[in-house]
């Protein structure tokens, strides 16, 4: 810092070159007005009407997960609120957001369940089998993928004699599996699908899907050993409704976690066990791209499981490793996105999903994983999206905004009465600082669709109010510094250097707060938190690279080293009765 | 100007100074008081909800297409506020699409419904079939509370640890945080006694007062350990250094407080005064009382809070202890004998001479205490002795004892 300030004016011409390149980029993207919330501008309201009987606490469940999505990024400020008995109600601001509504509506009810047996669509078969096998791909004790089980189109790319080659009877299980050395998953090795069938595309694994509730009560969720005896010897019930069930029908998905499941994925025809593993015992879940395979990216959801989950997992692993024929399947909202087989025992519940993944796919999957599943299934078609007006009267926008600008003239009037030749200093900082404020407002309401809602607006007027402290500080410092009898220059780098401590150690604790807050809050939390420690930087960016730099180039002119009587620093100001001493400088 | 500038310097170099560690009991006193009577009206009282928290009702006005206009909405916003219901004091009203208006309230009764549904027709001219009437439910729900007094704690955490880790002293941690708690209490009892409702705005206004209260104190306890770096070499007791780096941060606290809290003043002005409801007044309400609370707590709670933990620390007892013996040897035993002048009026009481500005004087960094002028009509006074002599060390701390050398460690 010692050079800047040998450089003052260099360091300012840079800061001024950054802020001129921030409005550069304003023009580019050529809004000058400042998205709003949906306080004052309005926005999208879309309501989402639950489907069956719904609980009051899952309704607000639902709401708040949803309110996590929306906010994901924390910045837009949406609100969301439970209507009725049976509707949530998301309010966006801005224009009709179709992803959002996707976003919104997804309902990804993650479940694992054990595959019994899987067919081709056209076949109604069979004694117990499991075929389908995933390619043997390198790695061990991840979750494999198939990449066969989800062909992107029905009747091709799946070579039947795959199947029938791997039929074979029930036997028990646990028994043969043991030969693969249990080893972590930590590593999440890229896993180039070298699958000899179906090549992976890029699009989600979302064809066409059917699903049909067997109806069977004696299994839950509960036991694994259940799950496992019963993917070898599933009830007669059950295969009877699986074997006359023809894929793809038009019936809607009932996914209930406490009963097996058949359902259609693409060509594939599943019946599954009921839930072993739940989707709310996912910790957390993230999108990777780990590979490629013919020059293509591989994208992959990663997924780390809870303490009773990865319990859960490890058993079934243990049971299961090694046996190609053995395979679970990973189902979202009742579509089979993926069903590997365990290649060795996990042992700390990570996963990883793999399927026809894109980008996109991918992260929102982990989105809504990560958020959590939904408790309840909406009514598609009762979906509405309208556009609402803004919740507050124009006239508050207006009266707030002068009444802050009102309140910065005074701040600065104050400042020049009493700091008088160093007021200068101030109102040029503020206005730098409003100056970058605005713009970088500006730039993230574009990149991050930042929106400003009234409180915002205030909020971002006082925190300017209160970067003057940083000034404050310096300046009583610099007195100080000048009453030991310093000389003006002199003072000027000796209180910076202890003025920025202090400034930095107290601007930490507020950034901290904003971190912390944004981290750890939802919903209009998150927003502030943003608007906080944004204000907060940029406190710091105007305090070093603007105020101090200006004042070690104003102390080269006598008019303020030789204390001037309107300079702020002379001696009557400082309260001595002389000037201080070396007062030449 | 220049009075105040003057005030400055004197508080400055200690030659004036407001004894805020001294007195800490009156303060605490006093906070105590304000404290009581902030959780007396939490408890009492309790805090006034807002319609994001607790939910309320929502009355859906269908109009003919194209009469849900921006201007309807604000004539229905006034005069459901007006009905005077306390319930509908925090309307929030909204156009929905082109042909309807929503306009919600916190949770109301059957007659207060009536009479919002009744305004409502008459405002807009609607008939009750074009009304309809939904229980909404909080758009803060209990998720989003909990998360964010989750992030508060964290929060707490890790600012002990951070002042912790830059300061080098819990005890600061403690008192910084006692006196952000202090301020949080204040603000959220002003809320419960007032009665003013708690929107998301006030939260957001709360959450400021965090950081902002911090980083007051961060800033004076800056100025105390400066101050309190070489306390054994320095003349001053710990008590007496933090009282000075309160009185010579004194003048940039006023400073800073005048200049946060015009801007919210203005903003609360308009928002309550011109405006009577609204975001604006929540949020400035909050900021408004928990900055002035962060300034006074700053200068009146941590560091009065800290001095008294810190002089129970036997470094600083023993310290003080020291500097009381060598106060007592260095202060003038002659200081009030008077200089001759020549219109010096003689024969006045020698008892009257008031002996206490000597010691007063001298903790203001050892400075020689100003001489009388006035006459006592005697010379040299011997001053009487305190009591027989002890035997114990001589400036009352712990003398360097010899032992044998077979008794001594290797060297």
């Amino acid at each position: 810092m010692a050079r800047s300030s040998a450089r003052p004016g260099r360091t300012v011409t840079v800061f001024f070159l950054g802020l001129a390149i921030a409005y550069a980029l304003v023009a580019l993207i050529g809004t000058w007005k400042p998205a709003l919330g949906l306080d004052l501008e309005g926005g999208t309201q879309i309501t989402l009407i639950a489907k069956g009987n719904v609980t009051k606490d899952n309704l607000q469940q639902a709401a708040d997960i949803i309110d996590q999505r929306v906010n994901g990024s924390g910045v837009t400020e949406a609100t969301v609120n439970t209507q009725g008995s049976n509707e949530i109600v998301v309010q966006v601001p801005g224009a009709s957001q179709n992803n959002l509504l996707s976003l919104v509506t997804q309902v990804a009810q993650l479940r694992f369940r054990l595959v019994a047996q899987v067919s081709p669509t056209t076949g109604t078969t069979t004694p117990p089998t499991t075929g389908a096998s995933p390619s043997a791909s390198p790695g061990s004790g991840v979750l494999l993928p198939s990449s066969s089980s989800s062909p992107k189109a029905p009747s091709t790319s799946k070579p039947s004699g795959k199947n029938t080659g791997k039929n074979r009877a029930p036997f028990v299980l646990g028994k043969h599996h043991k030969n693969k050395t249990p080893k972590s998953t930590s590593t999440k090795a890229p896993k180039p699908s070298s699958s000899p069938t179906g090549t992976p595309t890029t699009a989600p694994a979302t064809g066409p899907t059917s699903t049909s509730q067997v109806n069977y009560t004696a299994a839950n969720r509960a036991s694994f050993q259940d799950g496992l005896a019963w993917q070898t010897n599933p009830d007669p019930q059950s295969v009877e409704v699986y074997n006359n069930y023809t894929c793809p029908t038009t019936k809607p998905v009932v996914d209930d976690p406490a009963l097996p499941l058949v359902t259609c994925q693409g060509s594939q025809k599943y019946l599954l066990s009921p839930a072993l593993i739940e989707g709310t015992q996912i910790t957390s879940a993230s999108a990777a791209a780990p590979g490629s395979s013919q020059g293509q990216v591989l994208w992959t959801v990663n997924i780390q499981l809870d303490s009773s989950g990865a319990a859960t997992e490890r058993k079934l692993s243990a049971a299961m490793a090694g046996d190609q024929t053995k395979l679970f399947a990973i189902v979202l909202d009742g579509k089979v996105i993926s069903a590997p087989y365990y290649k060795g025992v996990i042992p700390n519940g990570q996963s990883e999903i793999s399927g026809n993944f894109n980008e996109g796919s991918a992260k929102s999957l982990a989105t809504s994983l990560k958020y959590g599943a939904l408790p309840i299934t909406f009514d598609q078609t009762k979906t509405t999206n309208q556009v609402i007006g803004p919740s507050l009267a124009g006239d508050q926008l207006k009266a707030g905004l002068t009444a802050g600008i009102a309140g910065l003239i005074l701040v600065m009037i104050y400042c020049l009465l009493y700091y008088r030749g160093l007021g200068l200093v101030v109102i040029a900082s503020l206005l730098v600082a409003g100056a970058t404020t605005y713009a970088l407002v500006l730039l993230l309401a574009k990149s991050a669709g930042f929106t400003l809602t009234l409180p915002g607006i205030a909020g971002l007027i006082v925190a300017v109010g209160i970067t003057a402290d940083s000034f404050i500080v310096f300046f009583e410092r610099i007195r100080d510094e000048m009453r030991g009898g310093k000389s003006m220059r002199v003072a000027v780098e000796a209180g910076w250097i202890r003025a920025r401590a202090t400034c930095l150690a107290a601007d930490a604790v507020t950034i901290l707060a904003a971190v912390v807050l944004y981290i750890f809050a939802a919903g209009v939390v998150k927003g502030f938190a943003f608007a906080l420690g944004l204000s907060t930087l940029i406190d710091l960016a105007v305090f070093f690279w603007f105020t101090h730099p200006m004042v070690s180039w104003l102390a080269r002119f006598p008019f303020f080293n030789k204390g001037h009587r309107l300079s702020g620093l002379d001696a009557e100001n400082l309260g001595l009765d002389r000037l201080p001493a070396g007062g030449r400088a | 100007m220049g009075k105040f500038s003057r005030l400055g310097n004197d508080l400055y170099s200690g030659r004036r100074s407001i004894d805020f560690v001294g007195r800490r009991h009156l303060w605490y006193a006093i906070s105590g008081v304000i404290i009581i009577a902030a959780v007396l009206g939490l408890w009492f009282r309790g805090l006034n909800f807002g319609i994001e928290f607790v939910g309320g009702a929502e009355y859906t006005v269908t109009m003919p297409s194209g009469q849900a206009t921006q201007a309807n909405a604000d004539k229905l916003r006034t005069a459901v506020a007006d009905t005077g219901i306390p319930a509908a004091k925090q309307v929030v009203v909204t156009t929905a699409g082109t042909n309807s208006i929503l306009v919600q309230t916190e949770p109301l009764n059957p007659t207060e419904s009536n009479t919002i549904s009744a305004t409502i027709e008459q405002t807009v001219g609607v008939t009750k079939a074009q009304l309809s009437i939904d229980e909404i439910g909080p758009s803060w729900g209990k998720e989003v509370a909990k998360r964010s007094i989750t992030g508060l704690f964290v929060f707490l955490i890790l600012v002990v640890l951070f002042i912790w880790a830059y300061f080098r002293q819990w005890k600061m941690s403690f008192a910084a945080i006692v006196a952000l708690i202090h301020d949080l209490v204040i603000t959220v009892g002003i809320y419960a006694l007032s009665g003013f409702e708690v929107t998301p705005a006030t939260v957001t206004g709360v959450l400021t007062i965090l950081g902002f209260s911090l980083y007051d104190t961060v800033v004076v306890f800056d100025k105390v350990r400066e101050n309190t770096k070489n306390l054994k070499a320095s003349h001053q007791t710990y008590a007496e250094a933090a009282n000075l780096a309160v009185n010579q941060t004194l003048v940039r606290s006023i400073n800073t407080s005048i200049v946060a809290l015009i801007p919210v003043g203005a903003i609360l002005y308009v928002g309550a005064v011109q405006l009577g409801s609204g975001p604006l007044k929540d949020l400035a309400l909050a900021l408004f009382v928990g900055m002035a609370a962060g300034a006074y707590s700053s200068i009146f709670i941590a560091t009065p809070m800290l001095a008294h933990m810190k002089s129970r620390e036997a470094g600083v007892q023993e310290h003080e202890k020291r500097l009381k013996v060598r106060r007592r040897h260095e202060a003038d035993r002659y200081a009030s004998v008077p200089t001759f002048t020549d219109d010096m009026a003689v024969g006045t009481d020698p008892d009257a001479v008031p002996v206490a500005g000597a010691p007063a004087a001298a903790t203001s960094g050892g400075n020689r205490p100003t001489p009388s002028t006035e006459a006592l009509g005697r010379g040299r006074v011997v001053p009487p002795a305190r009591g027989p002599v002890r035997p114990s060390g001589a400036s009352g701390r712990v003398q360097p004892t010899r032992q044998a050398k077979s008794k001594r460690g290797k060297k």
